[in-house]
């Protein structure tokens, strides 16, 4: 088994209020099977035992599957190999006496809580605002009444499997939340269960999506380039298109009420 | 006297008897009660949604920043439904009688049978949410098969499942909020319950962000918090996945039902070393396509591609023809220990069996592999560093979901009134072993279409007195917890959390995990309260409680696993027998499969806190099989 002496330099910063800083410290004899966050773990555990803070970073699931987790690792959100999240990532991908530096998703809408620890909330209060189909629990007609072709289905599915991490809206240079954004329009856009609310939901989602503070997407693709389920800047063309025919059907139904 | 309430009838009119029955709470009256729901998984998220459309005034908590990262997100493999769609003389007593059996005679027929009944009700349900569930190219939806069945009943969305129906879930559950009936508590982490007179009024939380530990009221309060296989340290579950919010339920009345019945899962990454900070699995569904074979010979060094056929041997296809390498899960991972055990495992430190594609990519091609495993391959890439369409993945079992829980009756209720468990937390539906894709399908169940009927019955006959904050039971429980947490911040010892965690899963895995016998319990519960004096005299818990402090939580959850990790011994030493995935050496047939007991332990044990230190109460509730006569379990 092969292992690793790396230098490490994380940002630290006590809670939102704090200025922040970055902070050196070496790790030794890290495995090259462990995890990127096994080897966070591992740094915590030594400072805990020097009396010194352990590092704040978020994480859950370890498997890539629930959007907890996610820095920026040598300035890349979650790290250098693509299409994978933070805690997906394995030491095997660095080299001996490299130097990483740590730092949490920097963005207007993602106030950082503590050290790498960010507040995802706005992503939350866009979906409120209509990420969903409204159904009651209840009122479903039997599954098979609905049909979707596979190709459809397929299609939906690639955006439905965004994850919420953040990392699209850190990478990008403006903070633009547009392909979170257009991931949830997408799929729902796509199905038949979604079409009644079609318009409202994207007009709704978009303006709380503006008032949380992200930027505007000028077409760059650092988000999907870095997006750990490779959501396609597709679903942003989608997204578009989405909002301005409901723009356009708003202003014709208010001409007709 | 435990009374589980099961409602008169034929076991066909049961639950439609009981939804007959139930006293309602008047429309308008709904908005006069508050739930609380604590968990925010496919029980949580369900429960939550479907009480604030009826009305109710829900609130709701998580530990999450956000409701959808909780563990059900994980889920792979599917979910099963009833639905025959496939043709396969598959119904709603089929599921129960597959249920049942897999359990190995030790769950409660009547919420099976409910379970059964409404698990069509959920794809429906899914379906209209939006839930990209996959099709077949005609538009209809697409099943496979899972462990456990002869029918392909499992709805499934790529290796995303639990995923794509707590994305559902948690939809109906942001929708709500969007309208108001539901307040939803982020980052709040459950740390008691509040007693009045005998019954759940509300609960005490830690913010995890400012550390202010306040109390919530409420008519009612749902625990939806999962499981709690992270006693062992190392298992699938998520991280943060723990028992603090049922253990501390149990230490104020409600009693523990089958603390011992853990699933351990049979094809999981092996842990590459001591590092290891979690084991990740890989779906059961893979066990559709792949073969799983150790060498015939042991010591065997050569690479696996290299072994001929007859120096194989595919194990599960010799013992058990009928079903094959999809056999149960307590089947296979015991199997798999075996096997190992002859010196025939895999791999570094021989703890592996292999798991093949070879002759599936042969027979169906590259692509039609990937497109049914397609992100389960990658992810096996991503953590080995070796490619599964080249060489066979290795596996090995790791502890993965269990069974016990909280008891509660056929509504869902505790032995608390008003507290109520839905979800893995519960010990309700899955025996002694549950099936794979029986667990979204019971926490569905619970949270769209049991609870929101069985707590009204409750509720209209509480009646919907305003309940008083300033009541001292609520001052009185917050400043216990803040007394306890001055306390672990307190003890500045030399060991982290972790550190304990590390050894009390290692007592647990080597003494009450696949083979259990009495003088390893009996072994392990004396480990256990050396651990918790050295927990409670040694811990170290940096930082303060007014910031974010994930060791504090840790703290919190290590002392509790502690507890609950001695009462699974207890619980183990106690059942004489062995059943599903509680296997006693003691207790096995000649050819090596679990040897229950039917005469002298039908029931399922519930066991009362009696305070601290002291040893806990055994409640029985006896099992009736009125409809599936208990046999041999068999799969061969
Ligand atoms: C890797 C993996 C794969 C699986 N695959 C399948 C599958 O294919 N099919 C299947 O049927 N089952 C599967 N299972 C099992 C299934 O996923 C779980 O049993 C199920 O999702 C549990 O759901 P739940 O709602 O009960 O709890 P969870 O989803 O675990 O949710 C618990 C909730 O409670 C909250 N919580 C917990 N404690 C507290 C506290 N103290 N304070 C505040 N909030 C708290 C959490 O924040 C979370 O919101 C799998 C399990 C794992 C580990
Ligand atoms: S679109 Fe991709 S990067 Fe953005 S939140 Fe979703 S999964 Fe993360
Ligand atoms: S910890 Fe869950 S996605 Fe990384």
């Amino acid at each position: 088994m092969e292992s690793l002496n790396l230098t490490l330099k994380i940002w630290r910063q006590k809670n939102t209020n704090d200025k922040g800083n970055f902070v050196t410290y070496k790790v030794n004899n890290i495995s090259t099977h462990a995890s990127f966050l096994e080897m966070l773990d591992i740094l915590n555990e030594d400072l805990i035992h020097k009396g010194q803070d352990p590092v704040a970073f978020a994480h859950d699931c370890r498997e890539g599957i629930c959007g907890s987790c996610g820095c920026m690792i040598n300035g890349r959100a979650h790290g250098p190999e693509s299409g994978t999240a933070t805690c997906q990532l394995h030491m095997r991908k660095f080299k001996e006496g490299e130097t990483i530096t740590i730092e949490p998703w920097r963005a207007k809408a993602f106030p950082v809580l503590k050290d790498l620890v960010v507040d995802r909330g706005a992503f939350d209060r866009i979906l409120q605002k209509g990420g969903y189909i409204s159904v009651n629990t209840g009122a479903a007609q039997d599954a098979n009444q609905i049909l979707v072709g596979k190709i459809v289905a397929d299609e939906a599915f690639t955006g439905a499997e965004c994850i919420g991490c953040g990392a699209c809206v850190a990478a990008c240079p403006n903070a633009s939340a547009m392909l979170f954004v257009g991931a949830k329009v997408s799929q729902l856009a796509l199905l038949p269960q979604g079409a009644p609310e079609r318009a409202s939901r994207v007009e709704n989602m978009v303006m709380q999506m503006d008032d949380e503070g992200f930027g505007n997407c000028t077409n760059i693709g650092a988000c999907s380039a870095e997006c750990p389920k490779e959501i396609g800047q597709h679903h942003i063309a989608r997204l578009n298109r989405e909002y301005h025919i409901a723009k356009l059907t708003s202003a014709e139904e208010g001409a007709v009420g | 006297m435990l009374d589980s309430k099961i409602p008169k009838g034929d076991i066909k009119d049961k639950w439609a008897n009981h939804c007959f029955d139930v006293k309602l709470v008047n429309p308008a009256n709904k908005r006069k009660f508050d739930i609380i729901v604590v968990g925010t998984g496919l029980a949580g998220a369900a429960a939550a949604a479907s009480l604030a459309e009826l009305g109710y005034n829900v609130k709701a908590f998580c530990f999450h920043d956000s409701a959808r990262r909780a563990h059900s997100v994980a889920a792979q493999g599917g979910v099963n439904a009833a639905k025959n769609y496939k043709n396969e003389a598959d119904s709603v007593r089929r599921l129960f009688y597959d249920t049942i059996k897999g359990g190995d005679f030790r769950a409660r027929e009547a919420n099976v049978h409910r379970l059964a009944e409404v698990s069509v009700n959920i794809i429906d349900q899914a379906v209209a949410q939006g839930v990209p569930f996959a099709r077949e190219y005609g538009g209809l939806l697409d099943n496979r098969s899972f462990g456990g069945a002869q029918v392909s009943r499992t709805f499934y969305a790529r290796g995303q499942t639990g995923q794509q129906l707590l994305y559902g879930a948690v939809s109906a559950l942001n929708r709500q909020v969007g309208l108001g009936k539901v307040k939803l508590y982020t980052r709040h982490d459950m740390l008691d319950v509040v007693m009045i007179d005998g019954q759940a009024r509300g609960i005490v939380t830690r913010d995890m962000v400012s550390g202010e530990i306040t109390s919530h009221s409420g008519h009612a309060v749902v625990l939806a918090t999962g499981g709690y296989g992270n006693v062992f340290y190392l298992s699938t579950n998520a991280k943060a996945s723990n028992a603090t919010a049922i253990w501390r339920a149990h230490k104020k009345g409600a009693f523990f039902g089958n603390p011992c019945f853990t699933q351990i899962h049979p094809t999981c990454i092996p842990a590459s070393g001591d590092y290891q900070s979690k084991l990740t699995l890989m779906s059961e569904s893979l066990r559709n396509d792949g073969r799983v074979w150790v060498p015939l010979k042991a010591d065997d060094k050569r690479s696996p591609e290299t072994i001929p056929e007859n120096e194989r041997d595919y194990f599960l296809e010799r013992k058990y023809p009928a079903f094959g390498n999809l056999v149960p899960r307590d089947i296979a991972a015991r199997n798999i220990k075996e096997v190992c055990d002859e010196g025939r495992g895999v791999g570094p430190n021989k703890q592996a069996s292999y798991l093949d594609f070879a002759e599936s990519i042969k027979r169906l091609g590259e692509d039609t592999v990937r497109a049914r495993y397609g992100n389960l391959f990658e992810m096996y890439e991503k953590i080995t560093g070796e490619n599964p369409y080249k060489t066979p993945m290795r596996i090995y079992p790791a502890v993965h979901y269990t069974m016990g829980g909280l008891w509660v009756d056929y509504n869902l209720m505790t032995t608390i009134p008003g507290l109520y468990a839905t979800g893995e937390a519960n010990f309700s539906d899955h025996g002694a072993n549950r099936l794979g894709a029986s667990a979204l399908m019971q926490g569905l169940a619970d949270g769209y279409f049991v609870v929101p009927v069985t707590i009204g019955n409750y509720l209209a006959t509480l009646g919907f007195n305003k309940i008083d904050e300033n009541h001292p039971a609520f001052k009185e429980a917050v400043d216990k917890v803040k007394e306890n947490t001055k306390l672990l911040i307190g003890i500045n010892g030399k060991q982290t959390p972790d550190e304990i965690h590390r050894k009390l899963g290692k007592i647990m895995w080597d003494n009450v995990g696949m083979a259990r016998n009495k003088e390893g319990l009996e072994k392990a519960i004396a480990e256990i309260k050396k651990l918790k004096e050295e927990f409670w005299s040694d811990v170290k818990v940096m930082g303060t409680n007014e910031e974010v402090n994930e060791q504090l939580e840790k703290a919190n959850r290590v002392a509790d696993f502690i507890e609950l990790g001695q009462l699974m011994a207890e619980d183990a030493l106690a059942r004489n027998e062995s059943c599903g995935g509680h296997f006693r050496t003691e207790y096995q047939t000649e050819e090596g499969e679990a040897q229950r007991d039917d005469e002298n332990f039908m029931y399922v044990s519930a066991w009362e806190y009696k305070g601290d230190g002291a040893p806990e109460t055994l409640h029985k509730e006896a099992l009736e099989f009125e409809y599936v006569k208990p046999s041999q379990r068999s799969y061969k």
